[in-house]
């Protein structure tokens, strides 16, 4: 049972992040590889306000939220938009956003050792609590309440407005949605900032019960990419799903195995999605 | 320039390079190493993804299997460096086979994903093996050699990687390479098994990364996963082939040379400046070279003489 | 030539995307030195049809056999091992090769195999046979529409193909180019090779197909020659639709 609260609610942060990624490559048709990178500066921003300002990250997600907006728009703007418009294929658009992400990603931890390289050791409502017969620490329901009211809002968005509708159409088919009359560019650009916004700020989240440091992005990158391919790219419902299987596998191997093999047990669930489901969990085979 | 000549060529830089260690000692001697070792890498990855264009970060996961396969049989199992040098290879070739099996078939993009974590999986369940099974002792890997042996046993895995490209070249699994790179939907429909060529390809690319981890192992002495199962050596070989470019078979060469000696001066000078070397290095191939060094002279030489 | 005996045999092939059935229990047969048709209105399953032949897609049920051999479950390269040649509707070349180099492609891999000289000399000469021996040695970047089009056949006819298979191969070009291309497949057919084609212009179904099948949604809807099924009143309708 210990097992089953604790990774459900580790499974709702990589939920929250894995959505950001979906955004990302689902819409935009980035494979964002700096993705953990934008998670572990949310998560230093989170550090850094408490640590010096006292500011509780709950509060920090508000001041995260409009500034990774800002600067993944940028970000798309200044460095991927040129990539999608010289890609002669998607291909060739695949292999360049790969190389010019890692570049970034490398940039991030660069810059954030620069910044603080210690780890990001603070201490945010770090008391237990009791949850239907077990105890878990405050810290970490807290962070799975507030990034399942953050995936709501989302989804909502997505089904229920009109800028919404507009997303999905670009993810369904780009060429369809410019001919009735949606601005595919911004539209891209839109969900990639989106994209950058939730991961920041699901980074906020779980640093308040994760102590992370400057190079920890890239295993929550693998996590987010095979919690996207195994919910289906582009499904939402599909990913929220494949985040709740990878935190409960990885909490009962960390547990009844060993903590050092919860990686390995992210790989055997991608190999079996590889081998079994390349499509997703919910998607149709397409041949 | 014929074959003929470009195979002259070829023998003579090669002997001429055979004498390097006689001329060279201390840290020439060790740049030299170094820079074999990544020609070799980086030649052979080119091989592979230069053509297909699928981004294989798996180098240090077979390099990795190379060196520690060597420590683990000469400390644990009293096997020579000979025979361990021997397994490593083929071990890597059936482990570059499954995973081909599993991740070619489908969209580049879940290719590297996979390989993106490939060589941090095995270390830590090397790491788990170690310490739950075979009892968490250093491993050692003692041998007679000194830095000029094993960068004579490079030279010789470097001029195999040539060898091979060479031939692979002017071979009819090196066309279907160039067509599939090309289209993969053409390629399949003149009849070429597209799967089968890609995973050959990329076990050739284990092999060698995987013998280059062993003869290497013997550099360190005391070998622990950490050291050998390195994603950056995954991310340097990827950079040296792109910015030398993959076009030609000397092309990675090109890169290996000058980053080699960038990165040898900023690992020495200001540590923690290389991560931000690696992201510049990214995007300054991406934004700036594209097609690598060689592709950029072959630009400018077609702008000074325009035919 | 006349026709001879029966090598392609198609036998209720269906092909369902999820639920959409885009190919309903279609059978029929191609015989040696034939050209035949497939002709119907926009997503009656035409090029569904080819792409099942040809291995691209599995087909849900049915059987396709080729001389002999059951190619239901076969893949593409397995295929085209087989026989089974191919042009795309959307013309496909290998941008980083020569145009030599493009129809040598054909003939290495496919189902009469060639190497080195012997395949770059076949090549030529088939680079020659579609009008394009002069521009053997050039980028493809420098060719035209109908130069694309003429080399994806070259490539198709360098694997000598037991089969060829032409989807919408005529479709983009204009007039004057449109009866090149016509002349180029008529006189394919008098070398009395065997075709299938998927085909929009009408002219080039009355002068090139022996026989024809009209399919509609997915179900073959007439089969005959080119004037029995284009004045079949069923055939009308589904062009036309019903008053």
């Amino acid at each position: 049972m210990d097992i089953v609260i604790s990774g459900l609610l580790l499974g709702g942060a990589y939920a929250l992040v894995a959505m950001g990624l979906n955004l990302q490559y689902g819409v935009a048709r980035i494979m964002n590889l700096a993705n953990g990178e934008v998670l572990v500066l949310g998560g230093l921003a989170a550090f850094w306000a408490f640590v010096s300002f006292g500011l509780s990250p709950l509060l920090t997600l508000f001041l995260i939220a409009p500034l990774a907006f800002a600067g993944s728009w940028a970000i798309y703007a200044l460095f991927l938009r040129p990539l999608v418009k010289r890609a002669k294929s998607r291909g060739q658009l695949e292999v360049d956003t790969i190389l010019a992400t890692f570049g970034m990603s490398f940039f991030f931890v660069g810059l954030m050792v620069s910044l603080q390289a210690e780890y990001f050791t603070y201490s945010f409502l770090a008391w237990p609590i009791s949850l239907l017969g077990s105890t878990v620490a405050a810290n970490r329901l807290v962070a799975a309440l507030v990034a399942a009211a953050i995936a709501a809002a989302l989804y909502l968005w997505l089904n229920r407005s009109r800028s919404g509708l507009a997303v999905r159409a670009v993810a369904v088919s780009p060429g369809s949605a410019r001919l009735v009359g949606i601005d595919v560019g911004k539209v891209s650009a839109l969900a990639f900032s989106l994209g950058g916004m939730v991961t920041a700020l699901g980074g906020c989240l779980i640093s308040t019960f994760v102590t992370l440091d400057a190079s920890a992005g890239v295993l929550f990158t693998m996590k987010a990419l095979i919690i996207v391919i195994m919910g289906g790219v582009g499904d939402i419902r599909g990913a929220i799903i494949a985040a709740l299987i990878l935190g409960l596998v990885e909490t009962a191997v960390a547990t009844i195995v060993d903590p050092g093999l919860t990686l390995v047990a992210a790989y055997a669930i991608f190999l079996a999605v590889l081998l079994f489901r390349p499509q997703g969990l919910f998607g149709r085979r397409s041949a | 320039m014929s074959e003929r000549l470009k195979l002259a060529l070829g023998v003579l830089i090669a002997l001429a390079a055979a004498f390097v260690p006689l001329i060279a000692d201390g840290y020439w001697l060790s740049i030299a190493v170094t820079i074999m070792m990544y020609t070799a890498l980086s030649t052979s990855w080119a091989l592979f993804s230069g053509p297909t264009h699928y981004i294989a970060l798996s180098t240090g996961a077979f390099y990795g299997i190379g060196g520690y396969l060597v420590a683990t049989g000469m400390s644990d199992f009293e096997a020579s460096f000979w025979t361990m040098a021997a397994i490593a290879p083929l071990v890597a070739i059936i482990l570059a086979g499954a995973i081909g099996a599993a991740t070619l078939r489908l969209s580049g993009v879940y290719f590297v994903i996979f390989t993106l974590g490939l060589a941090e999986m095995i270390r830590n369940l090397v790491s788990w093996v170690q310490n739950n099974f075979l009892g968490a002792r250093g491993l050692y890997v003692l041998t007679d050699f000194d830095e000029r042996h094993i960068y004579w046993m490079l030279l010789a895995v470097t001029v195999a990687v040539f060898l091979f490209g060479w031939l692979l070249g002017r071979s009819r699994t090196g066309f279907a390479l160039r067509i599939l790179g090309n289209d993969e939907e053409v390629a399949r429909h003149v009849g070429i098994d597209t799967a089968r060529t890609k995973i050959l390809l990329f076990m050739s690319t284990g092999f060698f990364a995987a013998l280059v981890g062993a003869i290497v192992a013997p550099r360190y002495y005391y070998i622990e996963p950490n050291v050998v199962f390195s994603p950056e050596l995954s991310f340097l070989v990827v950079i040296m082939a792109l910015l030398g470019g993959t076009r030609h078979l000397w092309g990675p060469l090109l890169g290996v040379v000058p980053f080699t000696m960038l990165w040898e001066a900023v690992s020495a000078a200001a540590p923690n400046a290389t991560t931000m070397v690696l992201g510049a290095a990214f995007l300054m191939i991406v934004y700036l070279i594209p097609d690598g060094i060689t592709g950029l002279a072959a630009k400018l030489i077609r702008t000074r003489s325009p035919s | 030539m006349t026709p001879g005996r029966t090598i392609l045999e198609v036998q209720g092939l269906t092909k369902r995307f999820g639920g959409l059935i885009a190919v309903n229990d279609l059978s029929f047969d191609v015989r040696e030195h034939e050209v035949m048709g497939i002709i119907g209105p926009n997503g009656s399953g035409k090029s569904t049809t080819i792409n099942l032949i040809s291995g691209a897609l599995p087909a849900t049920s049915g059987s396709i056999v080729l001389e002999g051999q059951d190619l239901t479950a076969a893949r593409p390269h397995e295929t085209a091992r087989f026989g089974v040649s191919r042009t795309f509707q959307l013309v496909r070349i290998l941008p980083a090769l020569t145009v030599l180099e493009n129809a040598v492609a054909g003939a290495v891999f496919g189902h009469k195999r060639r190497w080195g000289a012997e395949a770059a000399g076949f090549a030529s000469g088939l680079l020659e046979r579609v009008g394009l021996a002069e521009k053997a040695a050039q980028p493809v970047s420098s060719l035209t529409y109908i130069d694309q089009k003429r080399l994806e056949l070259a490539r198709a006819l360098a694997g000598e193909p037991e089969i060829l298979l032409l989807d919408e191969w005529l479709a983009g070009l204009n007039p004057s180019e449109l009866q090149i291309g016509i002349d180029l497949i008529a006189a394919l057919r008098a070398e009395g090779r065997t075709i299938v084609l998927v085909e929009h212009v009408m002219d080039a179904i009355r002068s090139l197909c022996d026989r024809c099948i009209v399919m509609n949604s997915g179900t073959k809807i007439a089969e005959g020659t080119p004037t029995e099924v284009l004045s079949d009143p069923h055939v009308i309708e589904a062009y036309l639709g019903t008053e």
